[in-house]
Parts: structure tokens; sequence; C-alpha cells
């Protein structure tokens, strides 16, 4: 049962040209990049790339394939990635089964817990955190990328939220038929857990991924670089403030912006890939972390 | 149930991720007496000549951090307002789209520049605000003159503000549709039936609906008043722009790590996340008291 005025169909009209502007100014930035990375040097310097490639060419990712270092920061990126994740999900899971007893069953689980809270609500800063990574060694180490950010708490609160929510019944007939704490954490409490450890995995992942600061500071050789480093050093940074308007143009003429752009995309590939399985998951990972009673 | 035979076994569980959280979350706290001395590498931690709060002094003297706490505050008010009020009035569209094929994929879309990098976000930005980039290609076809965005101290702020309001919209925009979805929907039958309009029922019915929701996030965000973001400024900003949209997580960066000041910086760094813990103390206090939130 509708009821049709004209004043509820303009409003309908309006409201979907808005929704659908507001999807175009998401999706056409990320659009414009790939357009430029597709298009000759010449075009993009000249104004003339909005969005629709011109002089469309794929030198820009013909010239990353022979470029090593854009290769290389890659495969850090994708080393961190691999040794991240899994570590991550080794020590998040883990933790999370004794966290998620009650008080009465794990005693000292609230002290465990406030430990927690309290590392994740405070830090030392940045200058501490770097002299404690380089009196640990973990400079150029790729295990000061992977173990360099701290233990992810909030994801072992997610994980340990999510095995509090499962049906105790569950646990208490693993016990009668004699199950130990090992057996249950593995043979029941992560199977079910399955959604919500996807939903850490790709969040472990994307956030692996897309970290620039530490690749920064504990990185001293290009070498080393994981990708969104290499993109972020990238472009040489201009002094503006000493140029008037055509040197700004000029300067500007120098960078081959079509490769920069194709680096760019090729940098977005990876989240692009796994974006319909985080879409899947992240929407239940989000609502159970914040509304829990 | 209790059963003492468990708990050595809980303890292992545990070993792995609290030998990472000691070493690599609760050592580098330690470090936070350099604020209190004069640190001299030479000499080391422990044995670099203490000063008490004299860091903490020659600090609040400085005009430029001064100037750098305001730039924080202000931009970070600026995307705690926009970040709750901009996903709001999107959710609030999305919920009445009348078309609901579009429902799925302008969702999809919108959601998607969150999960990248400011890395590579700010890059894309720059370009697009760029000296011969579309937007001052559209200012010269109207026959304006060419804009330098981002070397302008006023507009580094609104720029700043409005693009992180953009990466994020769509992924805030998830808990208030969440809300939504636990609307009666006979609510709004019986609005229709007795007369009430488009306009009156997202008023008298979505709003309140969402009410508790939206004052539960800004209870949440408090803890971010000195938080502007430092990755995305970091991969904006420029020394044209200082004076607006110097923030103390840059700051302290520069201080720190490229100048060496280890001590200020430390002490300037100290003080954010000591303010920062008593505000996100006070909100989830708040949310715990007004609106029963509870991380664990």
């Amino acid at each position: 049962m509708k009821e049709r005025s004209i004043s509820s169909d303009i409003f309908d009209i309006v409201n979907t040209v808005i929704l659908v502007l507001i999807g175009l100014l998401c999706l056409l930035p990320l659009w414009y990049v790939f357009c430029v990375s597709l298009s000759s040097k010449e075009a993009v310097n000249a104004g003339l790339v909005s969005f629709w490639p011109v002089g469309f060419n794929l030198n820009s990712y013909h010239k990353i394939i022979s470029e090593g270092a854009f290769f290389r920061s890659f495969l850090v990126s994708v080393q961190r990635v691999v040794l991240g994740t899994a570590t991550s999900l080794i020590c998040i899971l883990m933790a999370a089964y004794p966290l998620s007893r009650t008080a009465h069953q794990f005693p000292k689980r609230n002290i465990f817990m406030w430990i927690l809270l309290f590392c994740m609500l405070f830090n030392g800063g940045t200058v501490p955190w770097y002299l404690t990574m380089r009196n640990y060694k973990l400079i150029d180490n790729i295990w000061g990328l992977v173990l360099g950010g701290g233990l992810p708490v909030y994801n072992v609160i997610l994980a340990m939220n999510f095995f509090k929510n499962l049906p105790a019944e569950l646990e208490e007939a693993a016990l009668v038929d004699g199950a130990g704490p090992w057996k249950i954490w593995f043979s029941i409490f992560i199977p079910l857990a399955k959604p919500s450890i996807a939903t850490i995995t790709l969040f472990t992942i994307v956030g692996y991924w897309n970290e620039f600061f530490q690749g920064l500071v504990l990185s001293t050789r290009e070498a080393n670089y994981p990708l969104q480093t290499y993109i972020q050093q990238m472009v040489v940074t201009l002094d503006y403030s000493t140029m008037n308007a055509e040197q700004i143009a000029a300067a500007a003429k120098l960078n081959n912006q079509s490769l920069d752009a194709a680096k760019i995309f090729v940098a977005m590939v990876p989240v692009l890939i796994i974006y319909p399985f985080l879409q899947k998951y992240f929407v239940k990972g989000i609502t159970l972390g914040s509304v829990k009673g | 149930m209790f059963n003492k035979k468990f708990l050595k076994h809980y303890y292992i569980m545990l070993i792995p991720a609290f030998v990472w959280l000691i070493f690599f979350n609760i050592v580098p706290m330690f470090g936070i007496v350099m604020a209190f001395e004069d640190f001299n590498p030479g000499l080391g931690m422990w044995k670099s000549p203490l000063v008490g709060l004299k860091n903490f002094q020659y600090m609040f003297e400085m005009s430029d951090i001064r100037q750098v706490l305001v730039n924080t505050v202000v931009i970070a008010v600026g995307k705690i307002v926009g970040n709750l009020i901009v996903p709001m009035v999107f959710a609030i569209l999305l919920n009445e789209l009348c078309i609901k094929k579009l429902y799925r994929p302008i969702q999809t879309i919108v959601y998607l520049p969150y999960f990248l990098s400011w890395v590579i976000l700010a890059k894309i930005v720059l370009n697009i605000f760029g000296f011969v980039g579309p937007i001052n290609s559209i200012i010269a076809f109207f026959g304006g003159e060419n804009v330098n965005f981002f070397g302008s101290a006023d507009m580094f702020r609104p720029l700043v503000i409005g693009t992180d309001i953009w990466k994020n919209f769509g992924y805030n925009a998830i808990i208030y549709l969440a809300a939504m979805l636990g609307i009666d929907q006979s609510l709004y039958e019986a609005a229709a039936v007795d007369g009430a309009g488009r306009f009156q029922r997202i008023w008298h019915i979505t709003l309140p609906g969402i009410k508790m929701t939206a004052a539960l996030l800004a209870i949440l965000s408090l803890g971010n008043v000195l938080n502007a973001g430092f990755d995305q400024i970091f991969n904006l900003y420029n020394p044209l722009v200082y004076s607006t949209g110097d923030i103390l997580d840059t700051w302290v960066y520069r201080a720190g790590l490229v100048n060496l000041q280890f001590s200020l910086a430390t002490a300037v760094g100290l003080l954010k996340s000591v303010v920062s813990l008593v505000l996100i103390t006070l909100g989830y206090w708040l949310a715990d008291k007004f609106a029963g939130y509870r991380l664990f």
C-alpha cells in the first residue's frame, strides 16, 4: 500500500539522482587514475585526460614490469602480508579462546583483559617505538614490518566476543565426551567462528598491505620498502613555495604521471581483488564489534 | 565450569599474543622516560640526565606547538562532526531509495575508498586537484584562473576534512543502515495511512530509530579529538600549508625522527597519548552508563 503523490515522486527522482552522483563521486577518482595510466604522457601533461584514456597505450604497464624497484617492493609487501596474517591469526585465535572463558572458568581472565585494553588505548608514541625497534635490530628486517605494529588488540577482542557468543551447550557436550581445551578450541570453536575468522583475516591482509609508515622509518634502503612506502616516496616532493605558476606547471611536466598512475593502480589491485570477499563479511564484523551487550 | 587442569593450557594459549604484546606494545612504553630527560643517544635511555618537566615547560612556551595544537583540534573536530552527519544523511537517503536494484551497487561503490590506503588516495586527490588536473581543467574551461589547491593554507583544512569524509562515509553508514533495519516497518505503513509525507516519516520514524546509534557514535568519537589523522595529512601536506595543516603527529614525526629532538618529541607525543587515553576512557564510561555499551 503506497500513497502516490507528486511531491513523493519528485523526492524519489531527486533522491535517486543524488545517490547516483554520490556513487560516481566515489568511483570516478579511481577511474580517473586508471584512465591516466592508459593515456599517453603528453596528453596527461597537457591536461587533456579526464574520464576517458587519451592516446591509449600500455607503455606504463610495460615499464612497470621492467622496473626492478617496483617489483621488489611488491614482493616485500606480499611477504609482509603472508607472514603478518599468519602470525596475527595464530596469536589472535589462540588468545581469544581462554579470554572468552568466564571469570569463573578462568579466574585471571579480567587481569589479562585490562592489560589488553590498556595497550589498545595507550602507546608510548612514535619516538620511543622507533628507538625500541632499533634496539631490537629490526631495521631493514621483514619481521620489523610484521611485528612492529604490536599485537592487534582490537581483533583479539573481536574474536573473543565471537567465541563468547557461541552456545555454551556445545562446549559442555564436548567436556562430557572428555575433550580438553585444545580440542574444544580447534574442533569446535574455530570451525564455528569461520565467518568471523574470515572478517579478521581480510582486515588483517588489507591492514598490512596498506601500511606505509613503518615501512618508511624501519627501512634505510629503498630495496626494503613495502609497496605503499615505495608509492609514497615515488614522486619527489616539490617545494612549491619558491615557484611561480609556470614553474609548477613545468615541474609537473617532468613527472611521468601516466607511469605513476599505473603504479598506483597496480597497488590498488590486491584490495580490489579481495574486496568482494571483504564486503560479504565486514558488515557482520563491525556491527558485532560495536553493539555488544 | 571450573576445571583446574585446564588453567595451564589457558596460559599456554595466551603466550604467543602476550609475548608480542610485551615486546612491541609494553616495552616501547618505557621509552616515555625520555620525555623527562635530556636524552643523549650516546648515554642511552637509562643514563641520560633527568630534567623533570623542563621539556613540557619548553613545549608550552613554543608558539608553533600552540598553532599545531589548534590545527589538530580544528581538523579533528571537523572530521568527527562530518563523519557523524554525512554518513547519517547518506544512510537516510539510501534507505529511501525507491529503485531497490540500485541499493547494493551504490553501497558497494561507496565502501571502496575506505579500504584503500591514504598513500594511494592522497596521490589520487593531489592529481585531481593538481595544477594540470581535472578540477583545474574545469575551472579553466569556464574561464577561471588555475588554483593551486594544496599549496593554499586557507583551503587545506576544508580539503583534508572533505576528503576524509569522502573516504569514510560509506563505511560509517553501515552502522546507521543496520540500525534502520531494526525499525519496525509497520510504523511506516501506519504513518502512511495517517497521511504522513516522506519528510514527516523520516523525521518521526527514521530519525528517532537511529537516535541512540548516533549518540553512541558521538560519545565514542570523543577519543579522537587529538587524532587529526597522521596518514592522511602526512601524504597531503607540504611546507606551504604547515601554518594550518601541521598536526601533533606530523610535528612529532619531524621533530623526533627527522630533526632528532628525541626528548621534546617524546614529551609532545606523551601529552597526546595521555589526553587521548583520558578522553577515550571517558567516552567508554559514558557509553556504558547511558547506552549500555561494553567493549567486552
